[in-house]
């Protein structure tokens, strides 16, 4: 089976400190991979190289077994590869249907926006993922945390991602709301997506990941399948940065 | 049973007569104000001043400004801002007077020819776009302040201009150029009527086919009565403005110069009315297709959207850099029709036009409810506050405010109504 997503030996460096150091990483179809480590230690960094928000200074990153061109969040989509970020990544100003579409509006044979029809599409896909969600012509920064993050998980689900990134997807929400992507991760799973977690909450990550890979330092410090591993061995990969089992 | 609950399962609370009409709260403040404004000064002036002849002159003297205000919306919007705008439109301006005055009849056209005054109007938006994407390039690719460059293009572009001219007034310019100017292109009584006409019949249309669309869509709609009611507002708006301007008569003598102009034999009794002026048609075009920009079109939405959030805008796929040029770029196209409208207005070209402008424009787009904060304004708004302006200074000017005063109480209004704004918007709960 080909992997949906390899980076292979992925490098970058910011004005000298080597955020990213000579890492390699995959992604099967239906699957979770959890990326762990301490703030500082590439995981998002990583990450943002396959989103097209960062350009790598060597490395390949693979697509479904070709060589793909990642230079902009523009191209990466053309993969199919969607992003939820940790800040959301969302305009204030704006309301739910003009994020959801933003940079692919619809538009009306004329090629003027299509507000009507966006929202209506809106109101469909949220139906599905949060019923709660009624405030439609509001602009997005009087929502709450919850719904701002089903508008930003409603983007990647409506222009059916392949690859789905979610950096820190739970980490200003509710108790329930975390339950509610908890469901959506499952449910993704099920239709084949490939899944990139960033979380700091390994219990979480055991609960929602196929596998875990650690990072520290820019470093992959190794990758396990959770049913092989305790919650005490990820916890002595993040912070000593080795892994017992090969220690032992 | 009524149309509206049909589509509206839910019971509704009871709503005040403002949200019934869905009306943009802040937009009837800015009218209530400026209706204020033209009350008092109407007292202070002994009605002098809501005559149709000083209305006339108002609406002529507020275009200029208020077509760089729209561009100005976009500008601020994105958290940029243009200080070489006045500057822009002296150079543009220059370059048009010098075009059909000394070039163009220096190659051969004479004085009057049909081509001259297209071909300098070609000339100064083609300047003004190079000006306005060079400026936009210089921010958007090369990371200079929007400040710093515009900053920069304030001391420059006026003085491009003045070497042009040598710092000669050019004049006089070309007759059909001057209709541009107001008092000398207007478009008499039968067709400002059709205009109104054409207007109010496109303003109920559009408020029709809104609510038709969104029943398409089983949208929730306001209750009739309340589109009826805009419709008629819409209505008596467009004709009062032109019944006003169309009650602003050319004077007896004005006729006599030239009767046929007015489509009479002989000047004993003949009457004509000034009516609509081409400028403000232009400004009114303008607007039409700034707004339609704004609300419907990816490069509005992209506007806003990277005012509201840059990162956001970039992550999702925008190019900002190039959106930044295009912005820039309309802003110089603006202050060359600007300078189309201010030039001809005077009927020459000299070097100190459009000075202290881009403070006017800026002021206009922030007292029109513009943020600097980015993300948020209106095209309507800065027209509205341009108007403003301009019936402040106008209105002091008429009643005898000493000059120091007059610029005080500008000034304050612009401070107090950038208050006034972020109050509102604390008390509404958004940014």
């Amino acid at each position: 089976m080909t992997p949906l997503v390899e980076m292979k030996n992925v490098s970058i460096a910011f004005g000298g400190v080597q955020a990213v150091d000579n890492v390699s990483i995959d992604l099967y179809p239906g699957e979770v991979v959890g990326l762990l480590g301490h703030n500082g230690a590439g995981k998002s960094t990583l990450i943002k190289m396959l989103s097209g928000a960062y350009k790598m200074d060597s490395g390949e990153i693979w697509i479904n077994g070709h060589k793909a061109q990642i230079h902009s969040p523009r191209d990466a989509r053309h993969y199919n590869i969607e992003t939820i970020y940790q800040t959301l990544a969302l305009a204030d100003n704006l309301d739910a249907a003009s994020n959801l579409f933003l940079g692919r509006e619809l538009t009306t044979g004329l090629g003027f926006v299509d507000d009507d029809r966006m929202e209506a599409e809106t109101r469909k896909i949220m139906a599905r993922l949060n019923p709660n969600f009624k405030k439609l012509k509001e602009p997005v920064s009087a929502l709450s945390g919850g719904q701002r993050q089903s508008v930003a998980i409603a983007r990647a689900v409506y222009f059916n991602a392949k690859i789905l990134i979610m950096d820190e997807p739970t980490a200003a929400l509710g108790v329930h709301e975390t339950a509610m992507v908890a469901e959506l991760i499952q449910e993704l799973k099920k239709q084949g997506l490939g899944i990139f977690l960033i979380s700091h909450d390994t219990r979480e990550m055991m609960e929602l990941c196929d596998r875990v890979a650690v990072m520290k330092n820019g470093q992959m410090v190794g990758t396990e399948r959770v049913e092989d591993v305790t919650e005490d061995d990820i916890l002595s990969m993040i912070i000593l940065g080795k892994n017992p089992k090969a220690a032992a | 049973m009524s149309v509206e609950s049909a589509n509206t399962p839910t019971p509704r609370r009871k709503r005040s007569l403002f949200e019934e009409l869905e009306l943009d709260t802040r937009l009837l403040g800015m009218i209530g104000a400026f209706i204020l404004v033209a009350l008092v000064f109407n007292v202070l002036t002994d009605g002098r001043f809501l005559t149709p002849r000083n209305i006339f002159n108002l609406t002529i003297q507020t275009v200029s400004v208020a077509i760089m205000a729209t561009g100005m919306v976009f500008v601020i919007v994105t958290r940029h801002i243009d200080l070489s705008v006045g500057a822009v439109l002296a150079a543009c301006s220059a370059l048009m007077a010098m075009t059909q005055v000394r070039i163009l009849p220096g190659m051969g056209f004479e004085i009057g020819h049909w081509a001259i005054p297209w071909v300098a109007i070609a000339a100064g938006i083609l300047l003004g776009a190079l000006i306005g994407a060079f400026n936009g390039w210089l921010i958007g690719y090369q990371g200079i302040p929007a400040f710093i460059v515009t900053l920069g293009g304030f001391l420059i572009w006026r003085n491009v201009g003045w070497y042009q001219t040598n710092g000669q007034t050019i004049g006089p310019l070309d007759q059909t150029f001057m209709m541009f100017g107001g008092i000398n292109g207007t478009l008499g009584g039968t067709v400002s009527w059709i205009i109104g006409v054409i207007a109010i019949v496109l303003a109920i249309f559009g408020i029709f086919n809104a609510r038709r669309v969104k029943l398409a869509h089983n949208f929730p709609v306001k209750p009739m009565w309340a589109e009826v009611s805009l419709a008629v507002i819409a209505t008596a708006a467009i004709a009062g403005f032109i019944g006003i301007l169309t009650s602003y008569e050319v004077p007896a003598r004005v006729v006599a110069r030239d009767p046929a102009k007015y489509g009479c034999e002989v000047a004993e009794g003949c009457a004509a009315v000034y009516g609509l002026p081409i400028s403000v048609l232009l400004l009114i075009a303008i607007a039409a297709i700034m707004t339609v920009v704004a609300r419907k079109t990816r490069f509005g939405r992209y506007i806003f959207a990277t005012g509201g959030n840059p990162d956001a805008a970039e992550l999702s796929g925008i190019n900002t850099r190039m959106l930044t040029v295009k912005i820039f770029m309309l802003m110089g196209v603006l202050c060359a029709l600007a300078a189309v409208v201010a030039s001809s207005r005077l009927a020459n070209h000299s070097n100190d036009l459009g000075t202290l402008d881009e403070l006017r424009v800026i002021a206009a787009a922030v007292i029109g409810g513009t943020a600097l904060s980015g993300g948020i304004g209106t095209i309507y708004g800065a027209i509205l506050g341009a108007l403003i302006m301009q019936s402040l200074q106008s209105g002091m000017a008429m009643v005898g405010v000493d000059a120091p005063l007059q610029n005080i109480v500008v000034g304050a209004v612009l401070v107090v109504a950038v208050f006034i704004d972020i109050q509102y918007r604390k008390r509404m709960g958004a940014k």
